[in-house]
């Protein structure tokens, strides 16, 4: 069951203290270095009112509008994904004793964490990690500590950037399952739905006022407004186009050319998962440590087996990138990897466009382009 | 929730040197009760862990007298490590993970195994179960190449195997120059045409190097052998073996996970482009 009701911007202090007093800690964007990040936060004047972002192919800048409102931006550098899957994770502790090793369990206390200000996109990229993280053989204890304390409040685009996609992967740009809570700002306030039974209970708690019919007039013509996208993918099951481009290297010459394998494009996707696992000990070697972190498939370490590396080339390198997200995923985890964020163009150095390399390598496919 | 991070503390109770660089390791698990309740199927593999170096995937030649037994060659950082430690030396494992060998489907048929270099392991696991429970399969063919005829593992185990009722053992090395009795010179997949065994009535299982399996292919099906007989086992750059840090996909599947072993249609699509 959802509700419904109209909460006046001076009231959003209420929602924050509400959470506070319930013992979370609130999580949501602020600007920092320039662009919109995740941060936990102390009180609403850290939201970055009246800040609207321009992103295009390597280029991300903010704009100080008069307006104030708080969400008016689109998209943050980094989604969700390091707060459960962090960048930095130790796993284990071993140490040397009388006898033997003995293992010990890294084990966090993670506060309860409310998270405001998630768009469409990350609610699909995080139940996209769920599914990896949590719902195979083996479930990762962190990224589950993390997830199990998490209150999570959306709000609906009200706008799109120029690299947004997510209209065409079916992942946005309004709020449509996920979320306890979901915002929707007008001038004066929010139009405020709960979906859950923390959201309904929070809900309760705030000085809401009834609907009234222009609210929902405006709301309607701005989620309309937000649907307006530049990019598109041609399909959300994209397997056989990139399986038949896969057989054929010449393809992506064009693309690896460009490529600096930075990796960014991986670091920014909030459904990227691979890691790799490093040993530390400190100089006095009274224990050492086994920790995760962060890896994309475009390292050589990555696929380094003694003696070679079986992606060493860009061209092997973004094939991977690309046909994973977009094809194998669907064989791994019944649907695409993409949820049409569009992080990982604006964060590519050289404006790589992940919609344009699809478009080209299907008109390539679809015209029968030589093989080597 | 179990964690699956978590190794479990380790003791070298033996090791065998196998050759200048190979050993292999008798392993027990320090706590009785999880050693009691280790089990694995052929093919599967463990992550070793070593002090303040990290772990790498290992797979099981066998049990013996209860122990866990590993064979090693030292190729870099780690493995270099666990080819040195000696008896009473402690380390961490992780495991057992991964599938098996269709040893069990396999009953009745004739078992063709191929291996080369140094990839052999997780063959021999097989091999040595299939010898165990002889009378349940027809003829066994086992077919290894090497380079030099010094590399080969565990001359006497092969020599043994020559003994074996309707076992043929081919062997094949690829740089030597000169002729001896027991062995063809060139490479292992032109010891196939040598082998005799029922194309119709097959289970092969093979390991080696990339190239190796793949020329493999191609003589398997010249000679009439349906590739859904055949069955490989796979490596990749492994993290975590639980399916989590991404390394290990092949294509598709999490080498880790639907592997190591494969059925060769399963992965040929992946496996004979390069670059996955
Ligand atoms: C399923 C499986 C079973 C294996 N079974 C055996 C076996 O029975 N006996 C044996 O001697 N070797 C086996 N290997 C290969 C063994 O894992 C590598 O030789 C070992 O990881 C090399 O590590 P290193 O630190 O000594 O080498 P380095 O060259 O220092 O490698 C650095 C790191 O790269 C990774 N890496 C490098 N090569 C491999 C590889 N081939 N496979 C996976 N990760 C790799 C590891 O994380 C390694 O620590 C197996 C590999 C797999 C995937
Ligand atoms: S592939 Fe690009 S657009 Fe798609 S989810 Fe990842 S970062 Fe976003
Ligand atoms: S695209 Fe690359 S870095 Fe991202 S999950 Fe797939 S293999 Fe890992
Ligand atoms: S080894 Fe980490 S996913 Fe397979």
């Amino acid at each position: 069951m959802q509700q419904s009701a109209f909460l006046p911007r001076e009231a959003l202090s209420q929602l924050f203290q509400a959470l506070q007093g319930d013992g979370y800690r609130v999580v949501g964007p602020t600007a920092e270095q320039g662009a919109i990040v995740y941060r936990e936060l102390g009180s609403v004047a850290e939201l970055p009112a009246g800040l609207v972002d321009h992103q295009a192919p390597g280029r991300y800048r903010l704009e100080q509008q008069a307006h104030g409102r708080y969400f008016d931006w689109v998209g943050t550098a980094q989604g969700l994904k390091p707060w459960l899957f962090t960048p930095e994770q130790p796993l284990m502790v071993a140490r040397e004793v009388e006898g033997g090793l003995r293992f010990e369990s890294v084990r966090e206390t993670v506060p309860p964490t409310a998270v405001i200000g998630l768009r469409n996109c990350d609610l699909a990229a995080l139940a996209l990690q769920d599914r990896h993280f949590l719902q195979g053989e083996y479930p990762d204890p962190h990224y589950a500590a993390r997830r199990e304390q998490l209150l999570l409040i959306a709000v609906n685009c009200h706008r799109s950037a120029a690299t947004c996609f997510c209209v065409s992967t079916g992942d946005g740009p309004e709020v449509t399952a996920g979320a306890d809570l979901v915002l929707d700002e007008l001038g004066a306030g929010f139009w405020v739905w709960a979906s859950s039974p923390r959201g309904r209970a929070l809900l309760a708690r705030l000085p809401t006022r009834p609907l009234a019919g222009a609210h929902k007039r405006r709301s309607k013509a701005l989620r309309k407004r937000a649907r307006l996208q530049q990019r598109a993918l041609p399909s959300t099951d994209l397997r056989e186009p990139l399986y038949k481009a896969r057989d054929n290297e010449q393809l992506w010459q064009s693309v690896a050319d460009r490529c600096l394998t930075c990796g960014n494009c991986a670091a920014v996707c909030p459904t990227c998962f691979c890691s790799r696992v490093d040993e530390e000990s400190p100089l006095d070697a009274s224990q050492s440590t086994q920790i995760r972190r962060w890896d994309t498939c475009f390292n050589d370490e990555h696929s380094y087996l003694v003696g070679h590396v079986v992606r060493e080339s860009a061209v092997h390198k973004y094939r991977q990138w690309l046909t994973h997200k977009l094809a194998m995923w669907h064989d791994q985890y019944d649907r695409s990897g993409c949820t049409g964020c569009g992080r990982c163009i604006t964060w590519c150095p050289v404006g790589i466009d992940i919609v344009e390399e699809v478009d080209r390598l299907c008109t390539e496919v679809k015209a029968g382009a030589p093989r080597e | 929730m179990k964690d699956p991070w978590l190794p479990q503390p380790a003791v070298v109770i033996d090791k065998v040197m196998e050759t200048a660089d190979v050993a292999t390791l008798a392993l027990k698990l320090v706590d009785p009760v999880a050693h009691a309740r280790f089990h694995f199927e052929c093919g599967q593999f463990n992550m070793l862990y070593l002090y303040g170096l990290g772990e790498v995937p290992i797979s099981i030649m066998d049990m013996q007298q209860g122990l866990v037994l590993h064979t090693i060659r030292a190729v870099g950082r780690i493995s270099r490590k666990l080819v040195a430690l000696e008896p009473g030396a402690s380390l961490g494992l992780r495991g057992p993970f991964g599938n098996s060998w269709p040893i069990e489907q396999a009953r009745g048929r004739d078992l063709v195994f191929i291996t080369a270099g140094l990839g052999c392991a997780p063959v021999i696991a097989a091999i040595r179960r299939a010898i165990a429970t002889r009378p349940a399969y027809r003829r066994l063919v086992i077919m290894q190449g090497v380079k030099h005829r010094d590399d080969l593992l565990w001359q006497e185990q092969y020599e043994r195997w020559r003994e074996v009722p309707d076992c043929q053992v081919l062997l094949s090395a690829s740089e030597e120059k000169q002729a001896h009795f027991a062995w063809s010179l060139g490479m292992v997949t032109g010891l196939i045409e040598k082998a005799e065994f029922d194309v119709n009535n097959c289970t092969v299982m093979m390991c080696g190097p990339e190239p190796m399996i793949r020329a493999s292919m191609r003589g398997l099906a010249e000679a009439g052998v349906g590739l859904e007989n055949c069955y490989v086992s796979l490596e990749r750059n492994m993290q975590c073996a639980i399916g989590l840090c991404g390394h290990c996909q092949m294509g598709t599947p999490f080498i880790c996970r639907e592997g190591p072993v494969f059925r060769v249609p399963d992965i040929q699509q992946w496996f004979l482009l390069e670059g996955y």
